[in-house]
């Protein structure tokens, strides 16, 4: 293919239009992934030179280090526990929400209201609501007869208030997804499988759960990657602890980075967390693709 | 239908709980947060709180600081996703596929792998604790661009042919044409990009040190650490740093569902 001076003129005059965005991509995503790559193979020095090449040393030291293992333990209970109950609660609210009522708008702005709460927001009202003495859960916990734990200072449970505090954040955009499926959904098909006798749960699980399967699945990639990238809840709770049983990948990248200042052992800590991610969206890119060739 | 509404109601109270219990804390006194059972409505409803954080942290100049970053990266992002939806849309040149994969591409890679670099590169250039340290990095965004995209692929061709015939500039068919008709799409973005930096932790953490440069986030998380742990004084911060953001709900919640939604249904 030869380049005609047209096609040179009109390349650049798109290039024109892409360059600021470009531009920024370049300096704040492009280059710095290369650059955290690059680190990942160095010794670094405490203000982030790199000193001397390092091979896969970083990564070594990772596979056999005992806080990255706990690590991934924890990054994988907190998106067990935390992806499929945040999509099953979302999808019952969202049933219960898309009905044709008078004032249906306030329930649906009310449930969605988590949408603009921030995660240090979000935090800090479950950071009361975990107190042992002063919070609600616990003596809710109480009149029920159970003996409520201290939360966040045992790391069985840190983790898993970490994960409700998390379900309650996504809980609003988990509601908006799955209630527009919802409403995608035809209403003959309803109809139809009522005059067939289905009611109640069946017609949930054999009529609404398949219909909506791609947002559920839509919302089961962009949740786990959320959930992956999850910091402010870690810092504002646990900070990583108790005994590093909340120190999920993303908070090992911050404290090694920037509390024990080891640059390119963190670097091979976001390496690891940019390939899971990258994993995660190339598995739904395909998704969308087969959704597509199928309709 | 009335058990509809009671369980309408029961549920929406549940999910609504924390956020209504943080502005009940917020009006109540520390003796009586401190009475057991733990209280669920002020005895006697009081505003001190809300005082004692002005008293406390400079508040005032945070959220300035928030609303300062939070409006230049949507400034910013509406000018580079416009002038780059622009391109894809309707300028024909070669290797534009290869280029939109490119923006596509910035999806794929979690802010927090580039976290350390990024850091590095706002300290060498003397960023820290600057308002460009916060905003520029987020300048640009492949979403709002691909939102936008979309948006323009439905305006008809007809308008760009007839410009073209009338010997208009492709700059001003962008500006007098193409902006006008896309606004709700880019109140969407608008929406989402105040949103998503408004509310940010992270960077603003890493990169802010002087009290004075802090964000709504930051700053208001470090209520926790005054001498005394005060929960009504923490509550009220909370509810004065989610207001604006709940304010933003009730009146753009179009436009972020159709944000929200573009991933998940258009496929």
């Amino acid at each position: 293919m030869r380049w005609t001076r047209r096609d040179v003129s009109a390349l650049g005059a798109g290039l024109a239009y892409l360059a600021p965005s470009l531009i920024l991509f370049t300096a704040f995503v492009f280059v710095p992934l290369g650059r955290t790559m690059y680190l990942s193979l160095y010794n670094t020095r405490s203000t982030g030179q790199p000193t001397s090449f390092a091979g896969l040393d970083n990564y070594t030291e990772l596979l056999t280090s005992e806080a990255f293992r706990t690590g991934l333990v924890a990054t994988t209970l907190f998106t067990l526990y935390t992806v499929p109950a945040g999509i099953a609660l979302g999808l019952v609210l969202a049933v219960l929400l898309n009905q044709r009522l008078r004032g249906i708008n306030v329930f649906r702005t009310m449930m969605a209201s988590t949408i603009a709460i921030s995660a240090a927001v979000g935090s800090l009202i479950w950071l009361l609501l975990f107190n042992p003495s002063l919070g609600l859960l616990d003596y809710v916990l109480s009149i029920l007869g159970i003996q409520g734990p201290d939360w966040l200072l045992q790391p069985a449970t840190a983790i898993i208030a970490v994960s409700i505090t998390t379900i309650w954040l996504t809980l609003g955009t988990n509601i908006i997804v799955l209630l527009s499926g919802l409403q995608s959904v035809p209403e003959e098909i309803y109809e139809a499988a009522r005059l067939d006798g289905a009611r109640g749960f069946r017609m949930f699980s054999r009529i609404t759960v398949p219909m909506v399967s791609p947002s559920l699945f839509f919302l089961l990639v962009v949740d786990t990657i959320a959930v992956l990238q999850a910091f402010t809840q870690i810092h504002i709770l646990t900070r990583g602890g108790p005994v590093d049983s909340t120190r999920v990948l993303v908070y090992g990248i911050y404290l090694d980075a920037f509390v024990n200042f080891q640059f390119g052992f963190a670097s091979a800590q976001a390496v690891v967390l940019f390939v899971l991610v990258l994993a995660l969206t190339i598995i739904q890119f395909r998704f969308i693709e087969r959704r597509v060739h199928y309709q | 239908m009335l058990a509809n509404y009671a369980l309408l109601i029961v549920t929406s109270l549940l999910v609504a709980f924390p956020l209504l219990l943080a502005l009940s804390y917020s009006f109540m006194s520390e003796s009586e947060i401190a009475t057991f059972p733990p209280p669920v409505f002020p005895t006697r409803p009081s505003l001190d709180n809300y005082g004692t954080v002005f008293a406390t942290i400079p508040i005032g100049r945070y959220l300035v600081n928030s609303f300062v970053v939070s409006t230049a990266v949507v400034i910013g992002q509406l000018v580079t996703a416009s002038l780059a939806a622009y391109a894809f849309a309707f300028l024909v040149f070669r290797g534009r596929q290869l280029l939109f994969f490119l923006f596509l591409s910035t999806l794929m890679i979690p802010w927090e792998a580039t976290i350390i670099p990024n850091y590095l590169t706002i300290r060498q250039v003397g960023w820290l604790d600057t308002f460009q340290g916060l905003a520029v990095p987020f300048m640009a965004t492949a979403f709002g661009t691909f939102l936008l995209r979309q948006a323009f692929l439905q305006i008809p061709r007809e308008l760009w042919d007839a410009a073209r015939i009338d010997g208009a500039s492709t700059f001003r068919f962008l500006r007098s044409t193409v902006i006008p008709l896309s606004r709700p799409a880019l109140g969407t973005v608008a929406i989402y990009g105040f949103l998503s930096t408004y509310n940010q932790y992270f960077w603003p953490l890493l990169i802010t040190n002087q009290t004075l440069m802090r964000t709504t986030q930051v700053g208001v998380a470090q209520l926790r650490f005054e001498e005394t742990l005060r929960w009504g004084l923490v509550m009220a911060g909370v509810i004065m740093v989610a207001l604006p953001t709940l304010a933003l709900l009730v009146l753009g919640q179009r436009q972020l569902i159709r944000g929200l939604t573009a991933g998940a249904v258009k496929g």
